[in-house]
Order: structure tokens, then sequence, then C-alpha cells
């Protein structure tokens, strides 16, 4: 092998849309091949698993690790890369906040499972087959990973060194991410302190923003399909659910520079330890209403409270999952 | 922050804490806490030697962080912090951990609150390291002072300051001062004529240089904080110019409309729409009622009242006026409202003639009331007999709770006038308790008792206009129990008189929202303190004094707004105040301009800055509420002192357990 560093990248409990990301930095991968050998990277060349246990400790340069843990095989793997990793990124919303897929913290896995498998008006499934984790063929044992109850974040399972927002992680950002980890594993730069949020911005979504901006009441909640938003100003000032105020900066604003209420994909700005508690201590300011009956009233029109608030950060907030 | 050391201090407040707390397995515990150098118990924390513990662990032991877990911080957090101080330690390191107020005193298991009390002092430990020192801002004191309300206890404060050679802005909601005490014939238990005593007051406080007068004023937004308050008033439009009004009252002569319910006399007489509430007024102008007058109302009239007015002072065009005032304290003194009886309606106010309220009875003995100081029905005649029933809308689970502590004594006085006027009339006081606590009121009831008025004890229960036998027939009949006797009395009677109690005004919430403090429970103004400051509100520099605080006689009202006028006083009459510096702040680095704190900011403190796109704190301004700290959706403003991470420390720690 090359004396190019090693390059690592692994999908967990996710899209995939983190992985196609990567190739959105265009011919930027071009630099990535010439300065790096990848040794691990399934979507994209073939290594097994037992490659991977093969190499020494610290062998990979950097792990994109994307996805949230929600099975046994994403634990193992989380487990393996960190051993072999020098340095180990959480790659988009799942691997940093757990993502979409934390949602599932709302229920359990049997109750996942019973909605999958049995209770989805489009289910067609007389006789009741749920998938085993085991399965006896002529073959031999077949086994599928064990599906967990709770989702949980990257650095919920190990130990994580720099974390990349973003459903899915802007590519501009990606590529300045490695060109930063390129810079400084040549000796030309500082690596940023552990721990920190590479590739955003430290302020939030609103910064980013062009929208216009002005005090804000809020008498009810409305959907981008009820009406036409002004195109000028701030979509939450027109009682459209943004998150951009309790979201951290990076993207752009792309969503809300096109009409789309921001989803806080980017998680919460630094210094914000839940998110979705931040945001709803924002519309709980906002809310323009004399009475608690029409404040409860106005909280009415706004569905899905935890789907909105904790979209992405479910896994990483401070609720954790529902209670079983 | 490994290296710091906590010294702990648990008071026993007497029995107060000690007597469900074990104060000396909290001390044993607390001692083994993390980071605790020194863990002391001490029967009372807030007296001197209390104080000295503090002070000796600082210099002798070299604590460099302190918490005393003994009573709320808004009782004595000042205390311990001045004494921490003293000793050498910035006073923004010490901390306090409420085991009284919100431990012992509300927790009826002793384990249980001796448990609680570990919990509320660890969470306090464990925020302690993440405590900084703050230095208490400066600033400026304006000396003159504003007076809300122009009833006996805003221009006793008025008189007062202004003695002293403050300046004085007196602002009253109605045409004239003088409030309900002017409405009075007598008071008790001296008798003393209401008019005698007040209306000299009055005139003082009109004719007193240091006093601006804003009658017919309200305040409508005040803003600032401690020594610099910036109020606006509004000054409605009376439709006379007062600098010309000679107060000859010919313009009240000529006015067409002369039907207007006359509020000073509890609508009992009518008034012109052209007017001056009661000859003594002051100030002794003239007022268009907006909503009677005819003009006004655009409705044809000649106008009478202009070819009346010798010196032109109608004028139709006079608009509201908004002015702002800076002032550095303010009392507010903005009395009461009579408890209105018609909710009650086994007592048939409103439905049958002669059940009169208090107020009414007040206005109809009065020399210069509708009557002229004849009591007589609303026939003419005057009443063979009289019932008065105590406790009206008080002391009672569906109305107001509490009691009024005046009405006792004005149904004594009441009797005394009528007995007075009438010696043939009986009496009938109709009472639960009889409640004379004040100074003479005790042998004013005795008095009454060898007057000739029959004390009956108990609660009405009705008052009907059905008579079942002769002598009740073309009688109100009043249905009382005398408990004393054990019998059920119905009391035949020519006039019932409701002695309502003391309300809250109606306006007091929306009123203390505006000046930045609360209501207690029962709806009259919040004092700080119940006992040792009960003139001062939660807000510094604002004071309360008379019935707006709570229902009390002439007497302790104008000793209350002596007291207020003095705290106001030793407040403005220093050129500066140290204000707290538990304030917001906004790292412009990390605000994004969103601004939804910038219209929520209660005290305007918060401005946005167009050029650099951020939002930022006056810090003058800010009174540290912390609405920014919750609007803000990406934690950028913070309070000094409890910051995000001292509070996440604190629920850590009171978890910890």
């Amino acid at each position: 092998m090359s004396d190019k560093f090693k390059f690592a990248m692994y999908w967990a409990g996710s899209c995939g849309g983190c992985e196609i990301a990567v190739l959105e930095i265009k011919d930027k991968i071009l630099e990535v091949d010439a300065n790096y050998d990848v040794v691990f990277w399934p979507v994209a060349a073939d290594f097994k698993y037992k490659d991977v246990e093969g190499y020494d400790d610290g062998f990979i340069d950097v792990c994109l690790f994307n996805g949230c843990i929600r099975n046994s095989e994403n634990e193992y793997v989380a487990n393996l890369l960190r051993k072999k990793s020098k340095v180990l990124v959480a790659f988009g919303a799942c691997a940093t906040m757990g993502g979409i897929p934390g949602l599932a913290n709302e229920a359990t896995a049997q109750q996942l499972k019973d909605l999958v498998y049995r209770d989805n008006p489009s289910v067609d499934n007389p006789e009741g087959i749920y998938p085993q984790e085991k399965y006896e063929v002529p073959e031999g044992e077949l086994e599928l990973p064990h599906l967990y109850d709770t989702v949980k974040t990257l650095d919920q399972c190990v130990d994580v060194d720099y974390y990349v927002p973003g459903c899915p992680p802007e590519a501009h950002q990606i590529g300045a991410v490695l060109d930063a980890v390129t810079a400084a594993l040549k000796g030309e730069a500082e690596l940023p302190p552990k721990g920190a949020v590479v590739g955003a911005a430290p302020k939030t979504c609103c910064d980013e923003c062009k929208r216009v901006k002005e005090e804000k009441k809020i008498s009810g909640f409305r959907r981008m399909w009820e009406f036409f938003p002004d195109p000028e100003k701030c979509l939450l000032e027109q009682g459209v659910m943004c998150m951009g105020p309790a979201t951290r900066a990076g993207c752009g604003a792309r969503c809300t520079n096109v009409g789309m209420a921001c989803r806080g994909c980017y998680g919460p700005p630094d210094g914000v330890v839940d998110q979705g508690a931040k945001m709803l201590s924002t519309l709980a300011s906002i809310v323009d209403a004399p009475t608690p009956e029409e404040i409860a009233e106005i909280a009415g029109t706004l569905p899905d409270p935890v789907g909105t608030f904790y979209r992405f950060g479910l896994a990483s907030s401070l609720l954790r999952r529902a209670k079983v | 922050m490994a290296e710091e050391k906590i010294g702990v201090y648990i008071c026993h407040c007497g029995t107060n804490i000690a007597g469900k707390v074990d104060v000396e397995e909290v001390t044993r515990w607390a001692a083994e806490q993390p980071n605790v150098a020194v863990a002391r118990e001490y029967k009372y924390m807030c007296s001197d030697p209390g104080q000295d513990l503090i002070k000796q662990d600082i210099q002798e032991h070299g604590i460099t962080r302190a918490v005393v877990a003994a009573c709320s911080p808004t009782m004595h957090e000042p205390t311990f912090r001045k004494a921490a101080g003293d000793g050498g330690l910035n006073p923004y390191l010490l901390q306090m951990a409420n085991i009284r107020e919100h431990c012992s005193w509300v927790t009826i298991d002793g384990d249980a609150a001796t448990e609680k009390a570990k919990r509320i002092l660890g969470a306090q430990i464990h925020r302690l390291p993440l405590n900084l020192p703050l230095e208490p801002i400066e600033v400026p004191v304006n000396p003159n002072v504003m007076v809300v309300g122009g009833g006996i206890a805003g221009i006793e404060a008025a008189l007062k300051l202004a003695a002293t050679g403050k300046k004085v802005y007196l602002v009253e909601r109605d045409p004239s001062i003088g409030g309900h005490m002017a409405m009075f014939d007598k008071t008790f238990p001296t008798l003393d004529c209401a008019a005698c005593i007040l209306t000299p007051k009055m005139s003082a406080a009109g004719k007193e240089p240091n006093i601006e007068m804003l009658a017919y004023s309200e305040v409508t937004q005040v803003d600032g904080y401690v020594g610099n308050f910036k109020v606006k008033v509004t000054k409605k439009a009376r439709y006379v110019d007062i600098d010309k009004c000679t107060g000859c009252a010919l313009c009240t002569e000529a006015c067409v409309v002369r039907k207007v319910p006359n509020e000073f006399d509890q609508g009992l007489s009518k008034r012109a729409a052209a007017y001056i509430p009661f000859p003594q007024a002051v100030p002794l102008k003239a007022t268009l009622d907006p909503t009677r007058c005819l003009t006004l109302t655009g409705k044809k009239c000649k106008q009478p009242c202009v070819a009346a007015c010798g010196p032109a002072a109608i004028d139709f065009d006079q608009k509201d006026e908004e002015i702002e005032l800076e002032v550095g304290a303010i009392i507010m003194a903005t009395g009461f409202q009579l408890w209105d009886p018609t909710p009650e309606t086994r007592y048939s106010y409103g439905k049958l003639d002669n059940v009169i309220s208090s107020l009414e009875f007040e206005r109809i003995s009065n020399a210069s009331g509708p009557t002229g100081g004849h009591i007589v029905c609303k026939n003419g005649e005057p009443p063979k007999s009289v019932a008065i029933l105590h406790c009206v809308g008080s002391r009672d689970e569906n109305y107001q709770e509490f009691c009024s502590r005046v009405c006792c004594m004005y149904s004594l006085k009441f009797a005394h006038l009528i007995k007075e006027h009438l010696p043939e009339t009986e009496v009938y006081e109709c009472y639960i308790d009889m409640r004379t606590y004040g100074k003479g009121y005790e042998e004013f009831y005795k008095r009454l008792m060898d007057e000739g008025v029959h004390f009956i004890r108990g609660r009405a229960a009705e008052v009907s206009d059905v008579g079942l036998t002769p002598n009740e027939e073309g009688h109100l009949v009043v249905k009382v129990e005398d408990t004393l006797l054990g019998v059920t009395r119905r009391l035949p009677v020519d006039m019932v008189v409701l002695s309502s109690g003391l309300a809250p005004r109606a306006d007091a919430k929306s009123t203390a929202q505006i000046f930045g403090f609360g209501c207690s429970a029962n709806g009259f103004y919040l004092e700080r303190h119940p006992k040792l400051e009960p003139v001062s509100t939660v807000t510094d520099g604002i004071f309360i004094a008379g019935c707006c605080q709570y229902p009390k006689d002439i007497p302790d009202t104008v000793a209350q707004a002596g007291a207020a006028a003095a705290g106001a006083l030793a407040l403005v009459d220093n050129a500066t105040v140290k204000v707290e510096p538990t304030i917001s702040y906004i790292d412009p680095e990390k605000c994004s301009g969103c601004h939804i704190c910038v219209g929520l900011c209660p005290h305007a403190a918060i401005q946005y800055n167009e050029e650099k796109g951020v939002a930022e704190v006056i810090e003058a301004a800010c009174k540290g509420c912390g609405v920014c700290v919750a609007a803000c959706g990406s934690g950028v403003p913070q309070q000094r002192g409890y910051l995000d991470e001292q509070i996440f420390a604190e629920i850590e720690g009171a978890l910890a357990l």
C-alpha cells in the first residue's frame, strides 16, 4: 500500500444521503484520491469487516462515520472503527444527533415491528411473519443484527473527535473539512480542538437567511401548503414553524432562501443544550395571546411537536426517548 | 475549579428550620461534599456572630466560595452577601440555599425535609464553582419622586416629600385629589369631621410649590429602573384651560345636560356634563365630561357654558396630552374600591329600595351630600329602624376570604351617626365577630353599647320585602340567626346598610404590571416583605402605601404614607445607587439578529444595531428579568449570575443525591 493517508467512510443507521453528499464535492474527490488511500468505504469499494479487523489500531487516519447507532451491527462497527481510526468524525445529523431515525425513540423496537409488519394498512401479512434475528437454512444459521429499542448517537457509544452536522452536510463544508484535515495530517495546520463542530458556522440559520426580520408575534401556525408566504419576510413571523433561530448556521440557509422553513438539521448552536426545548422556549416567548385557552388553541395548530422540535435531535436531547 | 474552597453555613432559624430539618445531619453531609472546606451550623446565621462566622472563615480558612442554607434570598441574601464582601470575598461568590420557605415550612415529614434540605443545598454547592465575581453597577439617581394616587395616602406622602425640598409629581386619575376620605362625613373613633382634617391637606398639596399636581391624569408606561424611571403620563383633556378656569362653577350651572349620575355621591345625585366633583375639589377646576357633553359627543348644543365662562376657559379642541417625566422613585397609593355587593343576591342590593352600600350611607350622612346630611329613605322619610350588615363579601370563601379591617368600626360609626341624627330610630348591627383592634376602638364599641344599639351576633341570611306578619308588611325584612341566643330572628327595618369589604381596584393587576411589580393572591399590591418591608415592592425604587397594599384605616394609611415617603427619600437623597449586576449580555459574535428578543424586553433594554446586525443590551435599562435569555433560540443572551451552565449545575446538584 502507498504512503498516502488512509481514508474510511461508513454508513450506519441512516438513509445514505451523506454518502451521496461526499460525491457532491465533485472534482475535489480527485484531491481526496491524490492524498488518501480508501481503506474502507462499503458504498464505494469492496472491503469486508474482516479487512478492517485486520488493520493495526490507529491505521486509518480519518474516518467519516455517518448514521446513528440503532442495532448491534452499527455498534460493533462503531467500536471497531474507533479503535482503528486516528480521527473519528461523526458525519451528518444521524451520527451527531440521531437524526430522523432518532424519532424511533418515541416507540420501542417491538412497536416499530408491529407497525411495519402487521398494523400498517398496506401490509399484507396474514401469517404474521416477522423478521427473525436467527434463521436455520440448509447451509447453516443466518443472523440479522439485533434492533435496539433506543437509537443512539455515535458519541453515546464511542469517543468522537469531531462533528460535521447537516442532513446531509453541505458539499462546500465537506470540502472545507477535508482540506483542513489534509492540511493538518501534512503538518501544515493545527487540527481544531477535540470535540469541535466543524463544517458549520457559530451563529444560527437566521444569520445566513436573507429574509427581513422584525419583531415577532405569532397568533397561529400555518403550513406551507396553506398559503403563499411573503418571499421577503421572515417565515416564523408569518406563522411558519421555522427552526432557524435554534439551528446552527453553515448550510447557507438554503431552505429558507428558497421558501422552505428550516427543519433544524444542523442542530443547536454552541451553548444550547437541547435544540427542541430551546425552540419551544422561543415560541412560548413570541406566541401572542392573552389567555391560557388562546395559547393552547394556537399551540394546537402545530402538528407533531416531537417531530417538529426534535426532528433530528431527539436521541441527543435531554429527553432521549419516550418512557417505556 | 477543583481548587475552590466552599464554606457551608446552615441556619437553624431558631426552630423555624431546625424544628423540621435535622441540621446536624445536613451539616455532616455537607462537609463531605466536593469542594466543601468548612461546614457549620448556627442558631441564627443572620445575627452578627453568625455573619462573623463567614468573615472569619474567609480570612482564616481562605474560603473562596460560600453558601448559606437559611431563608429565602429575598430575605437575607443582601445581608450575607454584604458579610462576604466585608470578609474580603466578592459578594456574588456567595449563594443562598432556601431551606426555610422552600423546605422546613412546607414539608410535613422531618426525614423528608432533611433529605430535601440536602438537595437544595447540594444544588448550590454544585453550582458555586461556576460562580463568577461580579461588581455592582453604580448609577446616578434622579432626585424627583412621583406619587400615584391622590387619596389621603398619596397626599400625605407627597406633602412629606415636598417638605424635604424634593420635587414631587402627584398623579391622580380623577379630576380632583381627595380619594375616598373626601367622601366621608365623620371618621372613627374620634368622630373628627373628615373634611375638616383632609381639606387643609388637599389645599396644602395644591399650593405646595414642590408638588406638581397632575390631576385627571394616568400613568401609561414606566421604563427605567431604580433612581432613573421614565414615566409616561397621559393628561386627559378637561376641555377647560386650567390656567384660565377660576373654579367659579358658572359653566356647571349653565350646562344643559343635568342628569349625569354624580360619581362622588355614588350616583345618589345628579351633576351636569360640565362639573366640579365637589366644592372642596383640588384643583378647583371644571371638567367637561366627554361622554355626556353634547358638543363633545357630536350633538347640537348652544354651548351656554362658553357664554357663562368669563375667562373664556372652555376649549372643545383640547386633546389628551402625553408627557414624559423622569423620577428617581415612585410611590403607589392607588387605593381601593368598595366591594360591589350586587353578586350577593340574597341581600337584594340593587333590587330593593333602601338597601344601600356603606359608601352610599357615607354620602347620605354627609352634610355636603345629596340629602344635606339628613339620613332618609328613598321616599324622603327618616328610617324608624336600620339594620347594618357586617362582612358583606368579606370573610367569605365565595367572595373575599380576608377581613377588611375597617368595616366593624365604620359600621359602629354609622350606628352612632343614626342615633345622633335620629335618637328614636332602632339600629341593629348584625356581625360575625366585632373587630375593634385600634387605639380607642374598643372604647368606641363600649360607648355604642350604651347608646342603645342592638348587637346581634350572626351573619345575616337574607334581606327581602316579603312580610309574613302585619308588623313586617311594608318593611325590609332581615333574616339572621342570633348565635348567642340560638334563635333565628326576622328584623323588620326601613333601611339596610351593607358594610362591604374593601376590594383591590379592578385594574390593580394591570397597573402593577405597568410598574413592574406583582399582586398578592387577594389582588392587593404585593409588598417586598410582609413585616420588614411592608411599603417596598420587588421593584427597587417603587413603594406602596395605603389601601392599595391591603385594607387599612386612616391612621395606618397615613403612617404607611410617611414610611413610603421616608423610603423614597432615603433613595433619592443620594447622588447614586448601586444596582444589581445580574443583568443580561449579548455576545455580538454569536447573535444572528433574528429580532426575537428585541420586542420582548419589558424594559426596552434591547436595541437592534442595524449596522452590525445584532441585538444589544442597554445595561442601565436591563433589570435582569431573563425574558431574552429564555426567548433566544440560540442561547446568546446570558444573564450574569444565572448562566445556563450555572443553572444546569444546580439541577445536577439537586438530582445528584
